[in-house]
């Protein structure tokens, strides 16, 4: 285990340590609300920062496994590739912003725009989420154990959003859809491997109803 | 993007670290806001009957000269305290007679703050700078609010730099940007407040203060101020018992707030609190859009 304290050692030489693909395990102390802890690694790495983040923890996140003890500061895990970001406490603005891939878990809230633009990633969140959730989501999962604000799935493209909780305003082009037997199971499935205990049977499904990123032939004459 | 910080003691213990808790908090907002730094302190409240005022003028003003011109105006002691560019002169009189004298004898010098306990400092330049200058390390008080200015839509001077006076005891400090000031501007000109400069923030601060003129508590005026603030705004309104903060209903420029047994903080960026002591047992959250959050002794 290689251990870096964030009061003495910079977040550069942290980040520098994990982009030269370590082999053993990172314990970091002290993170303070600093940025960019633990951005852009590229190897299959256990970290684990004990605190505060701010801004961008664990950005660009590839094959590593990442967990912040404490809460997380606005873009956490964002355009994640694979692995996993684990957050113990409440997450800022725009967690999981853009991610193509892997699994992010907040343990506990998350605030607005959690999701934004996903575009594959898995998002499991045990307690509640911001308005503007999943605005644009594209591809991937965003499974909210608590409440959704309002405005979720505003514009959203193919993502599911899966809900417990109650939802605001829904966004536009959002609907509530059918939960089959194969989404409880998919869903069931992506509740275990998280961690986070929920029967996915007390979910709710959300989608896009299609209307606004489809072609309409009604509509060629605005083109 | 700029830095907000604030703080408010719950424990009276603690009054003379406060300058120290802010200067922390404030130097670690430099690198949202190195243009110019500024703060409000509330410390030392004068009796009912005086009142204290902040004032700022060129360097090296001729302040004593003014401390006994005004004495001898009203016939009674006034005491001054220099800060770098400030004064603070607490006078046994009412306000107005010390702003309307100042207008006549000394059009010169700035009112920052008036009130009974409300102090404002504020300068160009970076925090850590601004910290040194104004010993903010030796001042005691009960609350303070602190702020680092990156300007974006209007000039780089110590008029323009918060927080902003808002009335007696009152003030603002702001994070973001306002898309309707300039009618806003007019229409409060309209209504005799008196804002002197292009800074979005100064309307937000004289709005606040037309509605409280016109009888809005604090709550009243900052629910009303969602309606007619058009932009981007995390607010810091610091009041003579404690502190509101206001986020716009989008929430995109961040706000953190903390509380333990001895103070409840809020600051831009979690890494502002993290100076504080005893954090480590602190409850943290992020304050909802378009929700009032105010602490006092009230």
């Amino acid at each position: 285990m290689t251990t870096f304290d964030l009061k003495t050692d910079s977040v550069r030489e942290l980040n520098q340590h994990l982009h030269d693909n370590p082999s053993v395990d990172v314990a970091v102390s002290n993170p303070g609300g600093q940025h960019c802890v633990a951005c852009g690694i590229d190897t299959a790495v256990d970290v684990v920062i004990d605190g505060h983040v701010g801004y961008y923890c664990a950005g660009m996140n590839k094959t590593a496994d990442v967990t912040i003890t404490g809460n997380a500061g606005p873009g956490v895990a964002e355009n994640m590739m694979s692995g996993s970001v684990r957050i113990k406490g409440n997450a800022s603005q725009y967690a999981g912003a853009s991610g193509h891939g892997g699994t992010l878990v907040i343990e506990g809230d998350a605030s607005s725009r959690c999701g934004i633009s996903m575009k594959g990633i898995d998002i499991v969140v045990a307690g509640n989420v911001g308005h503007m959730s999943a605005f644009m989501a594209q591809k991937g999962r965003l499974v909210i154990c608590g409440d959704a604000g309002d405005h979720l799935g505003d514009s959203l493209y193919e993502a599911q959003l899966f809900v417990r909780g109650k939802v605001g305003e829904l966004g536009a082009d959002c609907i509530e859809k059918e939960m089959t037997t194969e989404h409880i199971e998919n869903l069931a499935a992506l509740l275990a491997d998280s961690g986070v205990q929920a029967d996915a049977k007390d979910f709710r499904r959300y989608g896009s109803a299609r209307t606004l990123y489809n072609f309409h032939v009604d509509n060629a004459n605005d083109y | 993007m700029c830095g907000i910080v604030g703080i408010y003691l719950k424990n009276d213990d603690l009054n003379s670290t406060l300058g120290q808790m802010l200067a922390a908090m404030l130097v670690e907002m430099s690198d949202r806001g190195p243009d110019s730094a500024g703060v409000a302190l509330y410390r030392d409240p004068v009796a009912a009957s005086s009142c204290k005022l902040t004032l700022h003028a060129a360097t090296d003003y001729d302040w004593s000269a003014l401390q006994s011109k005004l004495a001898a105006h009203i016939s009674a002691d006034v005491a001054l305290r220099v800060h770098a560019s400030h004064a603070v002169i607490t006078a046994a009189t009412d306000v107005d007679r010390v702003r309307t004298w100042l207008k006549a004898e000394h059009a010169d010098v700035r009112v920052m703050s008036a009130g009974s306990a409300i102090e404002i400092y504020k300068e160009k330049g970076l925090p850590r700078e601004f910290v040194e200058q104004f010993k903010l390390h030796e001042l005691n008080g009960s609350h303070a609010l602190g702020h680092t200015r990156m300007a974006t839509e209007s000039a780089v001077t110590t008029e323009h730099s918060h927080p902003f006076s808002t009335g007696m005891d009152l003030c603002l400090v702001h994070n973001g940007s306002l898309s309707n000031h300039n009618r806003l501007r007019r229409k409060l000109r309209d209504e005799g407040v008196d804002i002197q400069t292009d800074n979005d923030t100064e309307v937000a601060a004289g709005y606040l203060m037309w509605r409280l003129r016109e009888g809005d508590t604090l709550e009243a005026a900052l629910e009303r101020a969602l309606v007619d603030l058009d932009g981007f705004y995390t607010f810091a309104i610091g009041t003579k018992d404690g502190f509101a903060v206001l986020r716009d209903p989008i929430a995109c420029k961040p706000a953190v707030m903390a509380e333990t047994d001895d103070w409840v903080a809020m600051a831009s960026e979690f890494r502002a609190i993290a100076q504080l002591p005893g954090v480590e047992h602190a409850t943290i959250w992020e304050p909802s859009p378009a929700t009032v959050y105010t602490w006092g002794r009230g």
